[in-house]
């Protein structure tokens, strides 16, 4: 049964490389993060953005590569309910941009991420479909539409809708909320559920945002919310504690910021951060 | 003592076939390991829990009932063609398998949604399936029907010709023929293969959301509960899946446990 030894053997073998490998790759890591200030150069920019972003955030890599040469820009867009789950398991990110604070404050509370700056806003408005763009006009209609979809409470559309009904009941009568929610038919999990269901004539009108009700011009009629009723989601970006690339992160929110970056956001839809 | 080739072979496939178990049986451990039970009880008293549980139960039973009463004609007629367009429809009823669930929910929208293909035809007084109860049927149906026909074409196959060649010589119309004796005799097979199917529909969640919305109580089934959860509280979503899996080990061992009891009894006779 020599096989047996021979395997045990190999065993001890592999099992000692992964231990040095392992703990050579960590020094080396260390080092590294270490050398950021002594010239070593950053040459990959790693970012993880809410879904909402991804138009502007692709628009905006080539004057960034452009601007850094040699650089190589990676995305992540997903929910940020996701992208939080994946920097807390230790996901390597330099930059992280969530589509709103309560994310955003239970990473800073973590450790995981430092300096947060708001680069943009977002605002919830109504879209119609097209068969009811004559009978909903305005948010008091959508107590006699005849189906509403909105976002689960859970997610933040869903959390900021409550909030409009709630803040229109001095105008618009205290029973306001319950009988919007007695038109509500479905409570989907994202925003593109609910625009997929108006635009597709299922519904007759949901509340998203503004930047998603843009991608979907031709198929629903945009109604916005007033602006003493509504409510602004903030999008602020965080430099990630383990950034392998701290300097380039900053860049990138400082291109944000730029009037580049600012075109991009209001051509999407965003409106801007209120002056400091 | 030297052990002989048999038992190390026995050995060596046991080995092979436990690399697999255990990735299969890990992270359902973990779902149920990584849990208190404080945490288990929050999640079995979560508000959203008994309306799901019980919305679940009545539309996969509604939909195994469906599935069963047309797809068992099917699978016979199936079973016994033998031109080139039973295989094509065989090949082609096995293709909700592979289209994404949300896809699938996409094209349920796109055929009877209202601005489906048949819109005009099914609602003409404006009233239509979506968001309601019905549909979530309709979305479980159409994702779980493959599971059953396919377990149950190959149990008809697996019959013996003669007895149903005897029987027909003895002057049974088909339909006495269907129901008397290729039903009795392939049982197991269709049973089996509604199991499969009821788990598919217990576990469905993409077309549902998709074709149906997600509304407690009216068409927010155990899956769409859990995905809310998540988007709350990972813990929640993982009690609820706690409950949905041991809802799901629960019926599916009875159905085994049913069927060696049957099998048994049939071979004594």
């Amino acid at each position: 049964m020599g096989w047996v030894k021979v395997f045990g053997c190999a065993r001890w073998v592999v099992l000692c490389y992964v231990a040095v490998s392992v703990s050579v790759g960590c020094a080396r890591a260390r080092n590294s993060s270490r050398g950021g200030g002594d010239g070593r150069r950053e040459n990959t920019l790693t970012v993880f953005a809410a879904a909402s972003l991804r138009g502007v955030f692709t628009a905006l890599k080539p004057t960034f590569t452009h601007a850094h040469p040699g650089v190589t820009v990676t995305f992540n867009f997903a929910g940020t309910q996701t992208l939080r789950a994946q920097v807390e398991h230790g996901a390597a990110v330099d930059l992280f941009a969530s589509a709103d604070w309560r994310h955003m404050r239970a990473l800073m509370a973590g450790g995981k991420v430092a300096e947060p700056i708001v680069f943009a806003r977002n605002e919830p408005v109504m879209v119609v479909s097209r068969e009811a763009a004559s009978t909903v006009r305005s948010l008091a209609d959508l107590a006699t539409a005849q189906r509403v979809v909105l976002g689960v409470p859970e997610v933040p559309i869903g959390a900021y809708s409550l909030e409009i009904f709630a803040r229109a009941r001095s105008t618009l009568g205290e029973d306001f909320s319950a009988r919007v929610e007695a038109r509500v038919v479905s409570r989907e999990l994202n925003v593109r559920q609910v625009l997929a269901k108006v635009s597709l004539g299922e519904a007759q009108a949901g509340i998203v945002y503004r930047t998603d009700a843009l991608t979907a011009r031709d198929r629903v009629t945009v109604v916005p919310i007033a602006p003493e009723v509504n409510v602004v989601a903030e999008y602020p970006a965080a430099v990630s504690r383990s950034a392998r690339s701290p300097g380039l992160a900053r860049a990138w929110v400082a291109l944000l910021l730029s009037p580049t970056g600012r075109q991009a956001l209001t051509t999407a839809g965003f409106s801007l951060p209120r002056a400091p | 003592m030297k052990p002989t080739r048999v038992t190390l072979e026995h050995l060596g496939l046991g080995a092979v076939g436990a690399v697999l178990l255990g990735f299969l049986a890990l992270p359902l451990i973990a779902l149920f390991v990584t849990l208190s039970l404080a945490e288990f009880h929050a999640g079995l008293t979560n508000p959203l829990v008994t309306p799901a549980l019980e919305l679940s139960l009545v539309t996969t039973t509604a939909t195994v009932a469906i599935v069963t009463l047309f797809g068992t004609p099917l699978a016979w007629k199936l079973a016994n063609a033998q031109g080139r367009t039973a295989r094509v429809i065989e090949v082609f009823f096995q293709l909700p398998v592979v289209v994404p669930p949300s896809v699938a929910g996409v094209a349920l929208l796109l055929a009877f949604g209202r601005r489906g293909l048949f819109s005009g035809w099914l609602y003409p007084n404006e009233t239509t399936v979506s968001f309601t109860t019905v549909a979530v049927v309709m979305a479980e149906v159409f994702v779980s029907a493959p599971f059953y026909l396919q377990p149950a074409v190959s149990a008809f196959r697996r019959l013996d010709p003669g007895v149903i060649l005897v029987a027909r010589s003895l002057g049974a119309l088909p339909s006495r023929v269907f129901f008397s004796i290729a039903v009795p005799l392939a049982a197991p097979g269709l049973i089996a293969g509604a199991a499969m199917a009821w788990a598919r529909a217990l576990g469905e969640f993409g077309a549902t959301l998709m074709f149906a919305g997600n509304l407690e109580g009216r068409t927010q089934t155990l899956p769409l509960a859990i995905y809310t959860a998540l988007e709350l509280d990972l813990r929640a979503a993982q009690s609820l899946s706690v409950v949905l899996v041991a809802v799901a080990f629960t019926l599916l061992s009875a159905t085994r446990y049913f069927l060696r009891l049957f099998v048994t009894k049939n071979d004594i006779q």
